[in-house]
């Protein structure tokens, strides 16, 4: 088989990516000494001589926790794209389709324009406001759109983008209203992986663990709900559990991304799009892979984030908007031949 | 017990509309039930009933005595199987796949797929005759071709009770006989009970034990192909004159339609339909 052949190749990407991450950045370190100082934290029987402290110190504290939270926040925005799109039945759909972003933006906003001062578990209340609005955004959404016990996916799409909007334009007003903090907000919103650590990677940790195995403990239904309700349910899925169940596990590891993150667009969209071109549709393979791609695509879009402006940083959301456009119109355009 | 299925005065609608009302009838194991009737008058709804996918405002559903509604969906689907009219699938999923999707209702959470399971895949397969293209994407067959990729998973089901809806709408003539000759087979010998609900009379009349003519959500008549395809009953129920003619292989009655007197001609249509609605169908054609 070549699927544990793929898998085994990504794994080394990323891991190869991962350790380039912690090399490059302000103070340059050889990749020797990386290995050095990760190797003298784990309990290895080999011993490493004694390590520069303040090497250590820059890589343990500074960029092992960013590197470790690119790929979690890579990997949940990733897998909970290949579940919207399978749920929606729509290969357009992303992990923010119904309202995470929106409801992010908004609580964020609403943070930093109260100037709320709450910290919990070492994250500040920018983090936790973007949380619990993007959760109360789309669990509005998914209220409006239940009629008679059901949820039709379509009436789901479409109340998404209007209470979408509707969270959007208090936001902007918010911003307009925000006077001197706009910067800082803007920057949030774009998404940046800077200056954060291990708290944050805490934070988004157990949600990855926990979406992720439902995401795979359902993966089956997953793929016999592409062939649409009616027909799933004829097939043994009990289609409106099923349903609430992945949407609720997809929508707290996008919230969850967004939290420790802020908005960070396209890698959802792209990166399951890419992987079912190579291992295919069943999301038994593709969750996994998709995880492990997203981890790797966001490890090398931080890389280039950091250094393509340094001193500067640019914020990462950016980037990964200036590659995932294009590939989305590139997409629609095969819809329309009718490939995808 | 040779009683599959039996609908006790069931109806049924979307949104208080009554789609179907006072429908009984039974389905027999190595029968095949053909419904018939004009767009509308509840075919494809009562296979959505027959589900449990719509519930009942009445009446009730017995699957081999026992309750349809106190099934759950796994049960169900490992005694009933549905071939749909049309079934779009996005994303590219090779055939195979799909039929092994068949396999659902018999494998538990995190089972991997056994031999067994991918022999009785590839064996509905053959029998549907579609094995050449199963690592083909489903995207790129024909509607055909699709079409018996579909009922191969639904035989790779193993059910006791086929409903098919409008099964040949999109198939070739050799197609069409060759799965009306399957069903047969599968009656026959397996001893299923097939309800099909058709377009094709004259198919239908070949090959249905039995047919069941549906007017306005109501059973108009019930009974054998001979009883039931009469040039009376196709002029109240389809508005249509015809004559019935025995077909010279199997005696079956097979419809004869008789053109109508005065065909309008296309200019006449088009005057009266105004040329919004030319332009329109124009654009939706195109």
């Amino acid at each position: 088989m070549k699927q544990p052949l793929i898998f085994g190749a990504t794994c080394i990407f990323l891991l190869g990516a991962s350790v380039l991450s912690m090399a490059v950045g302000a103070v340059s370190i050889p990749i020797t000494s990386v290995v050095e100082v990760l190797g003298s934290h784990l309990p290895l029987p080999i011993s490493f001589g004694p390590v520069d402290a303040i090497a250590d110190t820059i890589i343990w504290d500074i960029r092992l926790p960013r590197t470790v939270l690119a790929v979690l926040v890579g990997a949940a925005l990733a897998s909970s794209g290949g579940v919207m799109q399978g749920f929606f039945q729509n290969p357009m759909a992303d992990p923010y389709i119904v309202g995470i972003s929106a409801g992010a933006a908004l609580g964020a906003t609403a943070a930093f324009a109260l100037n709320l001062d709450i910290w919990f578990m070492g994250l500040n209340a920018v983090s936790i406001a973007a949380f619990f609005c993007a959760l109360l955004v789309t669990l509005t959404v998914y209220m409006l759109s239940r009629r008679g016990g059901r949820v039709a996916s379509t009436t789901l799409l479409l109340t998404g983008i209007a209470i979408g909007s509707l969270a959007t334009s208090v936001t902007s007003f918010l911003l307009v209203m925000g006077g001197e903090d706009q910067r800082r907000i803007l920057f949030w919103l774009m998404g940046s992986l800077s200056a954060r650590r291990w708290d944050h990677v805490y934070m988004l940790f157990p949600y990855l663990v926990v979406g992720m195995t439902i995401v795979l403990f359902f993966a089956r239904d997953l793929n016999v709900l592409l062939l649409g309700d009616e027909q799933a349910a004829q097939l043994g899925v009990r289609v409106e559990r099923v349903k609430v169940i992945l949407l609720a596990a997809a929508s707290c590891l996008a919230a969850a991304a967004v939290c420790v993150s802020g908005i960070i667009g396209f890698v959802g969209l792209l990166v399951p799009h890419l992987v079912r071109l190579v291992v295919g549709p069943d999301y038994r393979i593709l969750t996994p892979m998709s995880a492990l791609v997203g981890g790797l695509l966001l490890v090398l879009a931080d890389i280039v984030a950091r250094t393509a402006m340094a001193p500067a940083e640019m914020p990462i959301g950016i980037l990964t908007t200036v590659l995932g456009a294009p590939f989305f119109l590139y997409l629609l355009h095969r819809r329309r031949s009718g490939l995808v | 017990m040779d009683i599959a299925l039996h609908a006790d005065h069931i109806a049924c609608g979307y949104d208080r509309r009554p789609v179907l009302e006072e429908v009984t009838f039974q389905l027999h194991r190595g029968d095949i039930l053909g419904v018939i009737g004009p767009n509308g008058s509840g075919k494809s709804t009562l296979i959505r009933a027959l589900t449990n996918i719509l519930p009942l405002s009445t009446g009730r559903v017995e699957l081999y005595g026992k309750d349809l509604t106190s099934h759950t969906a796994r049960d169900l689907s490992q005694i009933v199987a549905v071939i749909p009219q049309q079934a779009p699938i996005p994303f590219a999923f090779c055939a195979l796949d799909i039929v092994m999707m068949g396999r659902t209702p018999h494998l538990k959470r995190f089972q991997r797929e056994r031999p067994e399971d991918v022999r009785i895949a590839l064996e509905a397969m053959e029998r549907t005759d579609c094995l050449e293209f199963k690592d083909r994407p489903v995207q790129e067959l024909s509607g055909g071709e699709r079409q018996r990729v579909i009922i191969a998973r639904a035989l790779a089901q193993q059910p006791s009770i086929l409903l098919l809806d409008e099964p040949t709408s999109f198939l070739d003539l050799n197609h069409q006989v060759e799965i009306f000759d399957l069903l047969r087979y599968l009656c026959v010998h397996d001893h299923l009970a097939v309800l099909c609900v058709s377009h094709d009379l004259n198919l239908a009349s070949e090959y249905c034990t039995r047919l069941m003519m549906l007017r306005e959500g109501h059973i108009y008549a019930e009974g054998s192909p001979k009883e039931i395809l009469t040039d009376i009953h196709i002029k109240e129920v389809f508005g249509t004159d015809v004559t019935i003619i025995q077909s010279p292989y199997s005696g079956a009655p097979q419809i004869v339609l008789k053109p109508g007197e005065e065909r309008r001609g296309s200019a006449d249509v088009q005057m009266e339909l105004g040329e919004g609605d030319v332009a329109a169908f124009r654009d939706a054609t195109i």
